[in-house]
Order: C-alpha cells, then structure tokens, then sequence
C-alpha cells in the first residue's frame, strides 16, 4: 500500500508544474490525496455480516478418515470371512481376544503360556540381539565413515552380505551355539548389523567440512571432536539406522522364531496354525503390527528428542 | 617496519585432473602488529586460498608464512578464523560454540568461572550477551556472524582473519557489523587479514589494501595504503574527498586493470 503512494507521489512531482505561490506543496497534496484514498478504502469494505464458514478442525478429519479407513478394512474382512470358507469374521476374533487378553500371563508348561509372556520372550531376543548390533554396528560404522581405507576394505563385503535374509544365517547360528535362543538371536543380531553401520557410516561422510574446519582451527583433541562435532552431527543418521534395525529385526523375528519353536510370538503363530485356531493367528498379527508400530513410534520420539534442527 | 606476518614468495598449486593448476605464485606480503589488511580480488583469484594458507588449513607448495617469529606448520588457535557462513555448531547455544574454543585454549590453565567468564565478555563485546543461551537457528545471520566473531576473539588469537565475513549478509546488516568490527578491533588492537570483496568495506577497515591479480598464478598487483584517520566515521568518509580517491584507485584496480570478462 505505501509503496503505491511512494511512487504516485514521484509521479506526482516529476509531471506537475511548478506550484503557485502560497499554494501546498505538490507532495503535501499528494499525501492528503493518498490519505483520503485510504479512508475510502476503509468505508468500501463490506461490513462483516457475521457469517462464517465452517471449517472442521484438521485432528477431527484426520480421525474421521483414519476410523473410515478401518471400519472399511473390517467390512471387507467381514465379507471375505462370510463367502471365503474358514477364514474367522471380525466378531468370532473379538470374542476370541477377549479370552486371551483377559489372561495373558498364564503358564501351563513351556509350549502353553499366554500371548503376554509370547511378547515378551520376542522382545527380549530382539533387544539382546538389537543391543549387540548396536554396540558393534556403530562403532564399526564410526570407523569406517571416517576412514577411507576402512571403507574400501568393509565395502565388498557389506555389499554381499547384506542382501541376504537373516534367516539364511539361522543354521550358522544353531551350527555356532547348538541351541535355538541365542540362534534366533543370531538372526537378529545379523539383520540389524547393516542399517547400523551403513547409516552411521554415511552420517560421519555427510559431517560438514565447515564444522571440521572449526575443529582443526581450533586444534580440538580428538576426543572433542567425537564428542562436539562428530556425534552430534551422526546421531539423527545413526537413529535412522537404528530405527530400520528394529523395524527389520521385528519383522525376522517372527520367522526365525517359526524355524526355532520355544516361547515366542513367531513360535505362538506357528502353534496355533497346527492347532488350526485361525482366531489366533489372527489376533497375533494385529498384536505383531501393534508391537511393532509401538516400537517405530518410541523410536521416533527418541529421534526428536536428540534432533537439533 | 616490523614483520608480525611475514609470506614469504608463497606459491600455490593444486593438483587436479588436468595436471598441476598454479593458484597463487611469488606471493610476498608483511603484515605489522595492530595493523588491518584487506585482500580484495575477483573471484577465482586466490584470496581466500591466501587466507587458508595463513589459517594453516593449506600448506604452500613454495616459500613460507611466519607468525611472530615462528613458521606456520598447520592449523591452531593463535589465529582466529571467521568463516563466511559463520560454522557454528547447531547443536550448541552461542554460549556453548565460544566456550568450546574458550576451553580449548585456556582450559588447562584456568578455572571453570574464568572460562566462562571471558566465554562471557566475549559475548558481550559483540553485543550478544541477551542471546547467549540461544541455539544459532534461533538468531539472524547477523547474530550469527557476531558469535563467530566472538569466538574468534575469545581465544585471544594473535591474529584475526576473516574470510568474507559479512559476504553472506544484507546490506544494512553488513553495514553495522562493520562499524562493530571497527569499533572492536580499535578496542583490542587486534592484527587482521580480512578477504573481502567489497570494495567500501576494504577502504573503510583497512590500514592497506593488498590488491591481487586475477588467477590463475594470481599474485598481488598493487598494495593502497589507507591513510584515512582514526577512528573512521562511515557518513564522515561517504563526502570525504581522500576516501572518494582511495575508493576509486580501488575501483580503477579491479574494473580497468584487472578487468574481468563475465563468466
């Protein structure tokens, strides 16, 4: 708006000719010019009339969809389960995981226990097999973004080892540790092994020279510079990587757990397939997805946390 | 004239593809204790090759660079670096980016209150104490490029260099930082080598102004003396008919002698 005036005003004093004595100065008149344009402006408006759009709140559509969305995927799990045969409906599933639910730590022997203790015996072999990736996969990933020769030495075998399921390791690992727990954990250790290092590796390469920079300026020891420049800078790729581990180890772990049998959500899958209760598998897929979505958005959080932009 | 900075026939190439690429040749320049020395060129013409060769941070291919008396073998804190986008770490507050080079230099000696005490004054001679506790994407580029200012000084550097330091800022920002600089480097008398392409900042700051031909092989062309005095006013000078002459002397360099073809 002002800049209009600004320059109605120059036109103003470059074409008109030189004022007469005793009159207003040419940009006086320009501004009492612009000043009533602006008070008609201001009448022109129309007056509010009270009515305003209904806008649904953005959390409230996105819900809407979100229940739409499931309410369709029951639907059509309805139907198939009416016309498909011996797939369970919806409802006979409900009835079905209210049962369980209702006790999910019971213990009758070692391969009857509740879907809790299930859970958690996959938890427990995916956060010790998860942990020790961890404690090799990002040091490891540490020296090889940081040293050429390292990386040229890791590269080949990175690049053959890593497209191989996890599960192809599982006889190694029963080969190794002659018992089916630490060989699922084996599996998982495998699978989560390259995220991490992959991830930490390309996060120490992706560190701005220009903060490097301010390190050697500064003759900063070697430990400040882990600890100020390099770690920081590595963190959200390394829980990137991290974040891809669990996701991947969750996914093996209910297949490696099928081969091995014992306790375990996989092994609960596979158990209940052979007592032909579909109700079940069922149920432990939704409590797999659940798990796993749990894990994803714990991780998220973390990753928040340490963000620094 | 006594030689705090001392280049002595620097030579510089690089190593590329296409063989050997000559950046800078027969460089000789002395700097004094106190004294403000501006590098101004087109770019490409090894200015700030010039500069990194004084931070340590390259080493010459020929000749030597001496600080006090001593051989230049690599990068360290007796010179403060200001880079042009200022390099502050993200992650720490301004406090934090200062009291890392605060620490590294006067750690071993000095206690904790000290460190954070001088961190501090550091601060507050850039005008920054309110926002000390501030992440750097919380403050202006300006801001910014006070805190590496700050940080560059707060070790008590020998020497200051600065690489284009308001080259990524606006105008008017530009502007007082360099009236900042100014009044800063008057209070602590400080050594400066500043790379600028800005012909106003050079004649406004300088003691000289060391001009360089165009690369490759760039060399210096011809070396202004400044002998506006002390301290130096910007309205003042904008009328002032010795700094209109130095400016131009300045201008004719670089737009008629070593006029540059756009690239």
């Amino acid at each position: 708006m002002s800049s209009i005036a600004l320059r109605k005003k120059d036109a103003f004093a470059v074409v008109a000719p030189p004022p007469p004595a005793g009159s207003p100065h040419p940009s006086a008149a320009a501004l009492t010019e612009s000043a009533a344009r602006v008070a008609a402006r201001g009448k022109a408006r129309p007056a509010p009339t009270g009515y305003q759009r209904f806008q649904a709140p953005d959390w409230l559509l996105k819900s809407i969809a979100s229940v739409l969305g499931f309410a369709l995927f029951v639907c059509v799990w309805a139907a198939i389960a009416k016309f498909g045969g011996r797939i369970p409906g919806p409802v006979a599933v409900w009835h079905a995981a209210v049962t369980i639910f209702a006790d999910p730590f019971y213990q009758k022997g070692p391969n009857d226990q509740g879907i809790g203790w299930n859970v958690l015996s996959s938890l427990k072999r995916v956060g010790i097999g998860f942990g020790l990736a961890a404690l090799v996969g990002i040091p490891l990933g540490f020296l090889i973004g940081r040293f050429r020769f390292l990386s040229d030495m890791a590269a080949p075998m990175i690049a053959i080892l890593r497209p191989v399921s996890p599960l192809a390791w599982l006889p190694i690992g029963l080969l190794l540790f002659k018992a089916a727990n630490p060989a699922a954990i084996y599996a998982i250790f495998i699978c989560s092994l390259w995220p991490m290092i992959i991830n930490t590796a390309v996060g120490v390469r992706q560190v701005p020279q220009d903060y490097l920079n301010v390190a050697r300026v500064l003759n900063l020891s070697e430990w400040k510079v882990f600890t100020k420049i390099l770690f920081p800078a590595v963190l959200p790729y390394m829980l990137t990587g991290v974040r891809l581990s669990i996701g991947i180890a969750w996914l093996v772990i209910v297949a490696a757990e099928m081969l091995t049998g014992g306790v375990g959500i996989g092994f609960w899958v596979w158990d209940e397939w052979n007592n032909l209760k579909v109700e079940h598998i069922i149920i432990a897929i939704f409590t797999i997805g659940i798990v796993g979505l749990l894990l994803e958005q714990a991780l998220m959080l973390v990753a928040r946390r340490f963000s620094y932009s | 004239m006594d030689k705090y900075l001392q280049i002595e026939t620097v030579g510089m190439s690089f190593d590329t593809k296409k063989g050997p690429f000559v950046a800078l040749t027969a460089i000789d320049l002395a700097v004094r204790k106190g004294e403000f020395v501006s590098l101004i060129g087109h770019s490409g013409c090894g200015k700030s090759t010039l500069l990194n060769l004084v931070a340590g941070l390259l080493a010459p291919t020929e000749g030597g660079v001496i600080l006090a008396g001593r051989e230049i073998a690599g990068p360290g804190p007796d010179r403060g670096v200001v880079f042009q986008n200022h390099s502050l770490l993200p992650w720490l507050t301004c406090f934090g980016n200062v009291y890392l080079a605060v620490e590294r230099v006067f750690g071993a000696a000095e206690s904790k209150a000290r460190l954070k005490a001088r961190t501090q004054s550091a601060l507050e001679l850039v005008g920054l104490a309110h926002a000390m506790d501030k992440l750097p994407q919380e403050i202006s580029g300006g801001m910014k490029q006070r805190v590496g200012i700050a940080r560059a000084l707060a070790i008590e550097p020998k020497m200051l260099l600065l690489d284009e330091p308001f080259g990524a800022l606006d105008a008017l920002t530009r502007a007082t930082l360099q009236d900042e600089l100014i009044r800063i480097v008057g209070s602590t008398g400080a050594t400066v080598l500043m790379v600028t392409h800005d012909v106003d900042e050079a004649v406004l700051l300088s003691d000289r102004v060391v001009m360089m031909t165009n690369g490759p092989a760039a060399t210096i062309g011809e070396v202004l003396e400044v002998d506006l005095p002390r301290p130096r006013e910007r309205l003042a000078l904008a009328a002032n008919s010795r700094y209109i002459h130095l400016r131009a002397r300045v201008l004719e360099f670089l737009y008629h002698r070593q006029a540059k073809r756009a690239a």
